[in-house]
């Protein structure tokens, strides 16, 4: 079947002829329309678009100029601007909005051939743990439909496990890509921070914000991240650090591999099932030659505490620019600019943003700085430390992606503090600005279960081979749901 | 630490946001609980420690001092709710 193909089966079909990408653009969209009214994975459905690109794509292949992304259908996270498409960020208050210009990443990928299907759905501007927060209704987890599918690229997470596209992109702030990759069984990979431009990605929490690539496996995952890393002068936060060639690595030799286990991740409040799971991942890396030793991260505990300090201050922050005068949702009959203002944020965003909103503004407010903020900018210091020194002893750091496996609908929707809770082991590395992959592992009661692998600054190589490793001595990652 | 509804009237008001009074009693109650997992903080002293503003304790890049941005206001108000003659329209400001 041609969506089960990963990316490098694809664009050898595509190359030998055996499809062209019209027709590869073709079945998808004929997946989507089939499948996801009820999955409800997109947003926006981009056909003619994608069908004109795909044209352009079998006109480079036919002329011998394709690269390996060239004709690969693909869809974007409906938090990256799209010029002339509808980006909503899954907000009622960008429900009109159409961006007038494209975001560095959709534009690396238009240039490197890729089809765009779609925007996909996500909690509103990123902020939510299950996807609940969409204006445009919760996504379905393709595995169990009475279960979340995380978030917030949760749209794009149960896009790509439905076979709905061969990969998409997402955004991680704490935990939405590494978080919905491993509830829906794909590989999820957040780079380290400022390695992905974030120009025209609608910024959440901008000293935490990083954008990456979705994908059924870290060789593909690989593909995307080469063309969406690198430097580009619009994003002021991009690193010039060069990028190496991330497929060139993938099948180095993990022998002599150093894997630290933090305590700390495998504590009480771990489900017993997915522990089990990621200690038999482990125990097949140790079978390919890695050694493990236990290491400690003691300011894990406090993680949580000061993500949902720094996380809300910069939204309440970055929210601002939504008033209803330049974009966005704008009130009916503004009595006078404060009710303009007012109104209109308040019709504009949902309960969870307004909540973020609500505790920046408190905790950023005059008297409250240095108790809050300032205060969450040393733990995070303590974070940084703590990996700094684990790096010192272990090359990476394993670990389970999330405490338990998705969640059913509704079960959290009504209890913000336990959904922050359950994103304790991926805030730790957005705190720490580093890398971090998401692998499918032996599910648990047919729940996709993921491995965290966190590597050093700008490791991104290392931790794509680490996954592909696996992959080539594992066949979680080709587990398809079923119903789809 | 208890977060009462005229707390909630402050925060909103600077956020400038309007909440209903059939809202304010919930989000009193989310907010409370919310700073009660954030004041986790406290358990750490952290007189020593610097505070960490960027990952990668980065600064930021400077760029010539010259104009690189092309003037695009047609396309960037043609998206505006309510515009005229280049200006955006707001209610009346000044009396």
């Amino acid at each position: 079947m041609m969506h089960d193909k990963t990316i490098m089966e694809l664009a050898a079909g595509l190359q030998a002829r055996e499809f062209s990408s019209v027709e590869l653009t073709q079945h998808f969209l004929d997946r989507i329309g089939a499948v996801d009214g009820d999955l409800n994975s997109f947003i926006t459905i981009t056909p003619e678009l994608a069908l004109e690109e795909a044209r352009a794509a079998d006109a480079r292949i036919a002329a011998g100029e394709a690269g390996p992304m060239t004709g690969i259908p693909i869809a974007h996270k409906d938090i990256y601007c799209t010029s002339g498409v509808k980006t909503s960020c899954g907000s009622r208050m960008l429900d009109g909005f159409t961006a007038p210009y494209d975001a560095h990443v959709v534009s690396k990928l238009r240039d490197a051939g890729a089809v765009m299907l779609g925007k996909t759905n996500m909690d509103e501007f990123a902020m939510g743990s299950t996807n609940e927060s969409s204006f445009y209704g919760p996504v379905k987890n393709p595995w169990d439909r009475d279960r979340v599918p995380g978030g917030s690229s949760g749209g794009s997470a149960a896009a790509v496990a439905a076979r709905l596209c061969a990969a998409a992109t997402g955004t991680d702030t704490g935990g939405s890509i590494r978080q919905p990759a491993s509830h829906c069984g794909i590989t999820g990979l957040k780079p380290t921070y400022g390695r992905v431009s974030r120009y025209g990605m609608i910024a959440y929490a901008s000293s935490l914000d990083q954008g990456g690539p979705m994908a059924k496996t870290a060789e593909d995952a690989a593909i995307l991240l080469q063309v969406m890393a690198g430097f580009d002068q619009r994003d002021s936060t991009c690193s010039e650090t060069p990028v190496p060639d991330y497929s060139a690595s993938l099948n180095d030799s993990i022998e002599g591999l150093k894997i630290g286990l933090p305590g700390e991740y495998f504590d009480a409040g771990l489900d017993d099932g997915v522990r089990k799971s990621v200690e038999e991942a482990v125990e097949l890396y140790k079978s390919l030659g890695a050694e493990v030793r236990e290491i400690s991260l003691p300011s894990t505990g406090l993680a949580v505490a000061s993500y949902y300090v720094v996380a809300p201050a910069e939204c309440s922050s970055n929210l601002s620019r939504y008033d209803g005068v330049r974009f966005g949702h704008r009130c009916e009959h503004p009595k006078d600019l404060e009710d303009l203002y007012k109104r209109s944020r308040s019709e504009g965003f949902g309960a969870e943003v307004k909540r973020r909103i609500m505790i920046g503004t408190y905790v950023l407010s005059a008297g409250y700085y240095d108790a809050f903020y300032l205060k969450a900018q040393k733990i995070r210091h303590l974070i940084s430390d703590d990996f700094r020194k684990a790096f010192t002893e272990v090359d990476v750091i394993m670990g389970p992606a999330s405490p338990t496996t998705a969640v059913a609908l509704g079960e959290m929707a009504d209890d913000p503090v336990s959904m922050y809770l359950s994103d304790v082991y991926t805030v730790m590395t957005n705190m720490a600005g580093l890398p971090g992959i998401s692998i499918p592992v032996a599910p648990v009661a047919g729940l996709p279960v993921g491995l965290q692998i966190t590597g050093n600054y700008f490791d991104e190589a290392r931790l794509l081979n680490i996954a592909h490793r696996f992959q080539q001595n594992s066949d979680w990652h080709k587990k398809m749901p079923e119903g789809v | 630490m208890s977060f009462d509804q005229s707390d909630v009237e402050k925060i909103a008001h600077l956020a400038r946001l309007a909440v209903p009074d059939e809202e304010a009693k919930k989000l009193s109650g989310d907010l409370s609980r919310i700073l009660d997992l954030v004041a986790q903080m406290e358990q750490v002293d952290t007189s020593a420690v610097e505070p960490m503003a960027h990952p990668l304790h980065m600064t930021q890049r400077l760029r010539e001092d010259r104009v690189t941005e092309e003037n695009q206001r047609e396309l960037y108000q043609s998206i505006a709710p309510a515009t005229e003659n280049g200006l955006y329209l707001v209610p009346k400001v000044i009396e």
